[in-house]
């Protein structure tokens, strides 16, 4: 995906941000360090172009809440969490640049929770590259990728890096190609009817 | 960023990348504090055990909340109230707690060089929360927050220490800390509270006029009577007209000039009550952001797979 294609996907996510959330009111965006954040500004920016108005955007840095501290070495640098408002009563988006494990989403949604209690939490994705390992799935998608378990997705954005750019990374072949995972559609599932009894 | 310490054992040990580290840390820890709920997964299931053979509130009840804003769970034994005065050497009281499996000890002790003679025999980590008039690393580490917090930096700061230069392992640290930083140090203190051979280290001076003409900061250190069998001091009262930090001495000082004090303080000794009070005083946020430093090296040592960092 190049800079053009990644703005008309940025475009298209913010449209329906505004046609799923009429007027964007009551509504905030929060991305998740690194790139989440530079995303959750463009699409704030982009809501605003589409009719609505704009959401305030917040910072979420889940490195104290990962669940594989205690596996990875060194520690991973930590930028911080800024949220300057309230999340109570809110409809939080959480924005991401790629869906993969849900292990990150899974933080996030801990972290939020210890800040308030939103109305809703929802969840936005630049890319959604499949392999789920908890039962998470995106609200927004901007891209579904068939990708293999080993291959790399890297979104690049002119924010962190210089430039807009998606790139799949296919890891080096392997003498005997790993069995295709079964992904039935898994990102395009409808989501399970809203619960409410916790309410 | 990597952290490739085991332990906290003081300074001295640390690079200046070492030390950019834990203060980067630190100060994105410090706002989990502000929180509504100011509790954070990240060290659940780990254990620390804070050993304390010598008294304290801050330093203590500082790790204490540290250890439980990142969820570790943690005993404090205070020499007073343990086997210590039953005789038990401090291997055997290590080797008992050892045996409770921690993954950190946190210890203070009389005796310098205690924390690295358990880092040498134990397996947990250690953290020095203060050996003898040797070091104080993690006050150092505060001191320096605190200092970069308000001046936006530490190399080419000017910090006067003033105080019971001999008794004290704040200094020591400080300086240590402060001239890797790139910060000018100047010492001062009555000739019988400044050690032997610390010129080598930094300049010294007797009259306290001259230690704070200029400066950026003053640390205040106190006078550590429970230190002091001998004949160091005529009295309070003449070492506070001496040495003791008032209104018209800070004004020698540069305009925004900051007042440090590691605490506990001597009113009316070391420091006057209107200093303390005072608008140049920053003692308090020392306080806060001593939680947030110890955050900051437990997370660095704790945080990461020990087996990859060994």
């Amino acid at each position: 995906m190049d800079g053009g294609a990644l703005s008309k996907t940025l475009a298209g996510m913010a449209r329906e941000l505004v046609g799923r959330h009429p007027g964007m009111a009551g509504t905030v965006f929060i991305g998740i360090r690194s790139r989440g954040v530079p995303l959750a500004r463009r699409l704030a920016r982009l809501v605003k172009e589409a009719g609505g108005v704009e959401p305030r955007v917040g910072a979420l840095d889940i490195t104290l809440y990962r669940d594989d501290l205690t596996r990875i070495a060194p520690n991973p640098v930590m930028k911080g969490t800024d949220i300057p408002f309230s999340i109570d009563g809110q409809t939080v988006v959480l924005v991401d640049d790629v869906l993969y494990t849900g292990r990150t989403v899974r933080g996030a949604l801990d972290e939020l929770i210890d800040f308030g209690r939103p109305a809703r939490i929802e969840l936005a994705v630049l890319v959604d590259r499949g392999h789920r390992e908890l039962p998470i799935r995106a609200d927004y998608v901007g891209r579904t990728v068939a990708t293999s378990p080993d291959a790399n997705v890297q979104v690049m954005l002119r924010e962190e890096d210089g430039e807009d750019r998606v790139l799949l990374i296919d890891s080096q072949p392997r003498v005997e190609p790993p069995p295709p995972r079964a992904r039935s559609g898994a990102a395009r599932r409808r989501p399970p009817s809203r619960r409410r009894e916790r309410a | 960023m990597s952290f490739g310490h085991r332990h906290l054992l003081g300074i001295e040990s640390l690079a200046a990348s070492d030390i950019q580290t834990i203060l980067d840390t630190a100060e994105t820890l410090r706002e989990v504090l502000d929180r509504p709920i100011k509790k954070v997964p990240t060290l659940r299931g780990k254990t620390i055990i804070n050993l304390f053979y010598e008294a304290s509130t801050r330093t203590r009840s500082s790790f204490e909340v540290a250890e439980r804003v990142l969820s570790a769970d943690s005993v404090s034994i205070a020499a007073a109230t343990s086997s210590a005065q039953k005789g038990e050497t401090l291997l055997d009281t290590a080797k008992n707690l050892e045996a409770m499996n921690p993954d950190m000890i946190v210890i203070r002790h009389a005796s310098a060089g205690a924390p690295h003679f358990l880092a040498r025999h134990c397996r947990p980590a250690i953290v020095n929360a203060g050996d003898g008039a040797h070091e104080h690393p993690t006050q150092a580490l505060l001191d320096a927050l605190t200092l970069r917090q308000r001046k936006g930096r530490l190399k080419g700061l000017r910090v006067a220490i003033v105080g019971d230069i001999l008794h004290s392992r704040v200094a020591r640290s400080n300086l240590w800390l402060l001239s890797r930083m790139g910060a000018q140090v100047v010492l001062c203190g009555p000739p019988t509270l400044i050690p032997a051979g610390i010129h080598a280290l930094a300049p010294v001076t007797h009259r306290i006029e001259e230690a704070v003409e200029g400066v950026d900061a003053i640390m205040m250190l106190r006078i550590q009577r429970e230190r002091m069998a001998g004949g160091f001091l005529p009295s309070d009262r003449e070492y506070h007209m001496r040495f003791g930090l008032t209104e018209k001495r800070v004004k020698l000082a540069k305009k925004d000039v900051i007042i440090l004090h590691p605490g506990p303080m001597n009113r009316g000794v070391e420091i006057a009550s209107e200093v303390a009070d005072g608008p140049y005083s920053v003692i308090l946020e020392q306080v806060t952001n001593g939680v947030a430093v110890r955050m900051a090296v437990l997370y660095l040592l704790l945080g990461g797979s020990a087996e990859a960092v060994a």
